[in-house]
């Protein structure tokens, strides 16, 4: 390997942020935001040329780098594989846009916001990069500290109850990861997962290992019932803090699940799969039941990523090829569609400052742009066919059919909740009649929130009618996946 | 045996230089200034001494005092965290009109006591550098003599620390009634086989050696006289005397009690388990910051002794590891604390960081990473220093003990945690008084460096450590 492309990938926001730190701008930050902008843009543009020359027709893991790191029997492993790729490109995609919409959102200490944002990018796409297990989980808690900040500082009146809550929710979840991590090590000798693929997990570790790892994705996830802490911390968090939470931090987990838990354990995996199911079934049924009774905009989305990801469970442990291509095309659609719904509730937010659904009524006759936008978002996030949310649940619950009738059945209820509460959300802010005098002086959407909105909206779009850019760079790792897990299953 | 008076060479210049001092202190008016430079210059000395001096083991006056790697790591580790302890404190000595020329004398001569320590080989020699020592701290902790607070917390130090001397003399006049010997290889082949008289003994003498860590349940003293004493001693005291504790603690795990290792697992085991709860619960309710730190000083103690209850030296080594990640930490977490300064008052109350954020930017991200770093949080120093720890308790199998360190590890982000929330997330009240105080200034900003830029090569101090148990 001759450049390390992978390791610039994940310094450049970090190093970027740096220089913000020097920039020496006292009221306009302008600087600040430019630098900001154009690293993440470069970012983004550095992991579209890696998706561009990553070669999909197989499922080894590229451009890696290795460095010894703890004493040799540490390494510092990157690389990427059809998976992991397209999270690395939604996370440069997301950024930006989140840059983006703090020049409207973001009133005070917009360079430590910044900085903030660019050291979480830095994190983010190291955990979708890692190869290594202790790397990995570097990674994935490192994010705490920005986000605990972001919620912190930027958030709404409850934020100090919230940015703790979330802070030692997800510490508390992943303190038992880094137990089975070492325990790992001890067992293996090694902690590469490439290797660890290679060596089988003694059968009588598996289970509590895999456990051990669910407590951290389940909070990360969220899964039902630790779920609780999602809605909070989005409700209090900045729209663009939001954004990330919804969009990126979520996916850790089920990219977690897929790179770690099925095939370091497989045995596990078969063996706790209904009780995936059945936190997935209750996910999806109660919490889009909640959903419907939220009076808060932001409560509701956050109640609906946790119905989403309910799927996204769902399908990878339906251990299909359609239920776990279904869940990576879930999760990078919920990704674009949830920071889409996220962006729309910060844009009145900023000229009304309430997230109340009673304070808005009527909108389409003063917002016309907006208020079209907003329903592109809406009908992609109940799955509306022609948006990409349609294909991951259609997807999801073609392998679960394949599977399990019940759970199938019991998830298709879930679609049609999700419409219900989407589309009465809609119903009550863009429609309907306008009681607020506040709401007809409301301004539509500026420049800036026009790229924003548009770029994502064009991107649900054209992924709806053509999926096959995603389909074709997941399809082989997929299938390896499923591939080692059978033979997995057979030899023991 | 006189030709060879090369190995302790630091201590005999480090006493000869401390002897010379005190007589320009007593000949010369006004000499703090004076005799503080000169201290500065003499722990830098006596660094250099050691390091041009080979590293391999060698003894002297009967195999009494030793030399080797474990005692050179820690007399540097010493002497460095009291180079910066001293200097960035200067400010706040000469605010508080603590400069006195006695003042920088006593810590060396503590530091003569500790090497002296860290250099033994026998419980008589041991017991000589422990109780100089601790006869410096009690002067130390009570300086202030004008103050209630700080002669009432020398006094609490006194009497309690004479205490738990009392109970270490006994656990040593026992071991050697029972071994018949005061050396600690020859105590180690002596305990060979079941010996009852002997237990008793070595849990004497643990129980002095957690007072001086202060280890739960020996920590009672801690909480005040953290407290009670001027900032510039606490910040001595959290550093300097833990280190030399957790040393001798390993010294004699790994030498005299080598053999009777599940008697003291179990103890060590539950001193480890004690000090983190107690550290992560207490502290929960702290609005003082120095006592904040007393108790997270006792939780982060508890975890240095998760790795030594592992029995193992890659047990050991961790617990150095973690020690010195800890020195790190509270260097710079206390040179925080001499920015505090407003109206000619020195502020450590939580509640006075109010919103620093915006009026003192730099000094509230340095406490951010401090913070951070001593709860743990990856990629900071701190986190390192725990999986090294939990690393080597989890090669033993010890589930349980690596389980409950991090659930405490979880409680203790917390107390971390509502400090962050005072700085960042609550209004400012306070603006601080512009101190130009470099020497603090430059701790923490070499505090906060080694804890950011850790992660780029973490087994840095993993390859010193494991240098010293090849004996």
């Amino acid at each position: 390997m001759d450049f390390p492309i992978l390791s610039t990938l994940i310094f450049l926001p970090l190093i970027s942020s740096f220089f913000i730190f020097l920039s020496k701008d006292k009221t306009t930050n302008l600087s600040s935001i430019s630098i900001s902008l154009f690293s993440s843009v470069a970012t983004f543009f550095l992991s579209l040329f890696l998706w561009y020359s990553l070669d999909i027709s197989t499922s080894e893991f590229q451009f890696v780098e290795e460095k010894s790191w703890i004493n040799n029997y540490i390494k510092f492993k990157l690389g990427v594989d059809g998976i992991s790729i397209l999270f690395i490109v939604l996370t440069t995609f997301i950024t930006p846009i989140c840059i983006i919409s703090c020049i409207n959102s973001v009133k005070v200490r917009v360079k430590e916001f910044l900085i903030a944002i660019l050291i979480l990018e830095t994190f983010m796409i190291g955990v979708f990069c890692s190869l290594d297990l202790v790397i990995f989980y570097l990674f994935f808690e490192a994010g705490l500290i920005p986000m605990f900040l972001i919620i912190g500082v930027w958030g709404g009146p409850r934020r100090v109850y919230s940015a703790f809550k979330f802070f030692l929710f997800t510490l508390l979840g992943s303190v038992l990861m880094l137990v089975a991590i070492i325990v790992i090590y001890w067992l293996t000798g090694t902690t590469d997962i490439t290797q660890i693929y290679e060596i089988q997990i003694p059968k009588e570790y598996q289970n509590i290992l895999w456990l051990a790892f669910l407590s951290s994705f389940a909070v990360k996830m969220p899964m039902w019932p630790v779920h609780t802490w999602l809605p909070d911390a989005h409700v209090e968090a900045p729209t663009a803090g939001s954004v990330i939470l919804a969009a990126i931090l979520l996916k850790m987990a089920g990219y977690g699940f897929l790179r770690f838990s099925i095939p370091m354990f497989p045995l596990a995996s078969e063996y706790f799969t209904p009780l995936i199911y059945t936190l997935s079934i209750i996910a999806i049924i109660y919490t889009s039941l909640v959903a419907l009774m939220q009076d808060d905009m932001k409560k509701l989305i956050a109640y609906s990523s946790v119905a989403h990801m309910g799927y996204v469970t769902l399908g990878i442990f339906t251990l299909t090829k359609q239920g776990i291509e279904g869940s990576i095309y879930q999760m990078i659609s919920h990704g674009m569609i949830s920071a889409a719904l996220f962006l729309c509730v910060g844009v009145v937010y900023d000229r009304l400052h309430s997230r109340k659904i009673s304070t808005y009524g009527g909108l389409v006759n003063y917002v016309p742009k907006y208020s079209f936008l907003f329903l592109i978002f809406a009908l992609a996030a109940l799955g509306l066919p022609g948006t990409s949310g349609f294909l991951g649940e259609f997807l999801v619950l073609a392998g679960t059919f394949q599977k399990s009738f019940l759970a199938a059945m019991l998830a298709t209820f879930g679609v049609v909740l999700g419409a219900a509460y989407m589309l009465w959300l809609t119903k009550r802010v863009i429609f309907g009649v306008t009681n607020n005098s506040e709401v007809k002086k409301i301004n539509d959407i500026n420049k800036s929130e026009v790229v924003m909105l548009v770029t994502l909206a064009f991107f649900i779009l054209f992924f709806g009618f053509y999926p096959l850019p995603l389909m074709e760079t997941f399809n082989v790792s997929v299938n390896s996946l499923i591939n080692n897990y059978e033979t997995a299953l057979i030899t023991n | 045996m006189i030709n060879n008076l090369h190995i302790m060479f630091p201590e005999i210049f480090l006493s000869l230089s401390i002897f010379s001092i005190l007589m320009v202190g007593v000949f010369i008016k006004k000499s703090f200034n004076l005799i503080f430079n000169l201290t500065s210059l003499i722990i830098i000395i006596t660094i250099s001494i050691i390091l041009a001096n080979p590293n391999n083991e060698e003894r002297i006056f009967l195999d009494t005092f030793i030399r080797n790697p474990f005692s050179n790591y820690f007399k540097i580790l010493i002497l460095l965290s009291t180079f910066f302890v001293l200097n960035s404190s200067k400010n706040f000595i000469i605010d508080n009109k603590l400069d006195k020329f006695e003042y920088p004398i006593i810590i060396l001569l503590s530091i003569l006591g500790m090497f002296f320590m860290v250099s033994s080989n026998d419980l008589i020699l041991f017991y000589l550098g422990l109780e100089l020592q601790s006869l410096s701290l009690y002067i130390l902790a009570s300086i202030d003599r004008d103050n209630l607070r700080s002669t009432e917390s020398g006094i609490k130090y006194f009497v309690l620390s004479a205490l738990s001397s009392g109970l270490l003399l006994y656990g040593c006049s026992l071991l050697y009634g029972f071994t018949g010997s005061t050396n600690f290889e020859l105590i180690a082949d002596q305990l060979n086989k079941e010996n009852t008289g002997a237990v008793f003994a070595m849990v004497f003498i643990l129980v002095g050696l957690a007072f001086k860590i202060s280890a739960v349940p020996f920590h009672m003293w801690t909480p005040d006289v953290y407290e009670g004493a001027p900032t510039s001693i606490t910040s001595y005291f959290a550093v300097v005397p833990k280190v030399t504790g957790l040393a001798l603690l390993i010294k004699f795990m790994f030498v005299p009690f080598s053999n009777i290792l599940l008697e003291w697992q179990t103890i060590i085991i539950f001193i480890s388990i004690a000090s983190m709860i107690l550290g992560a619960v207490a502290a929960m309710i702290q609005k003082n910051f120095k006592r904040l730190l007393a108790y997270s000083s006792i939780g982060h103690i508890g975890y240095a002794l998760a790795g030594v209850a592992t029995g193992a030296i890659s047990g050991y080594q961790s617990a150095i590891v973690y020690i010195s990640i800890y020195v790190i930490m509270n260097i710079g977490a206390f040179s925080c604390l001499y920015f505090l300064k407003k109206d000619g008052q020195y502020k450590e109350n939580i509640s006075d960081l109010s919103g620093i954020s915006k009026k003192h930017p730099l000094l509230a991200i340095s406490l951010l990473i401090i913070l951070f770093s001593l709860a743990g949080v990856p990629p900071l120093g701190g986190f390192f220093a725990k999986f090294y720890v939990f690393v080597a308790v989890l090669e033993k199998e010890m589930y349980a003990l690596a389980i409950i360190g991090l659930i405490t590890t979880v409680m203790s982000a917390f107390y971390y945690l509502k400090i962050i929330k005072t700085i960042y997330f609550d209004d400012s009240i306070i603006t601080f008084e512009p101190t130009k105080n470099r020497a603090a200034q430059v701790s923490v900003f070499a505090s906060c460096t080694i804890l950011i830029t850790f992660f780029l090569y973490p087994s840095i101090l993993n390859n010193l450590v494991n240098t010293l148990f090849v004996s």
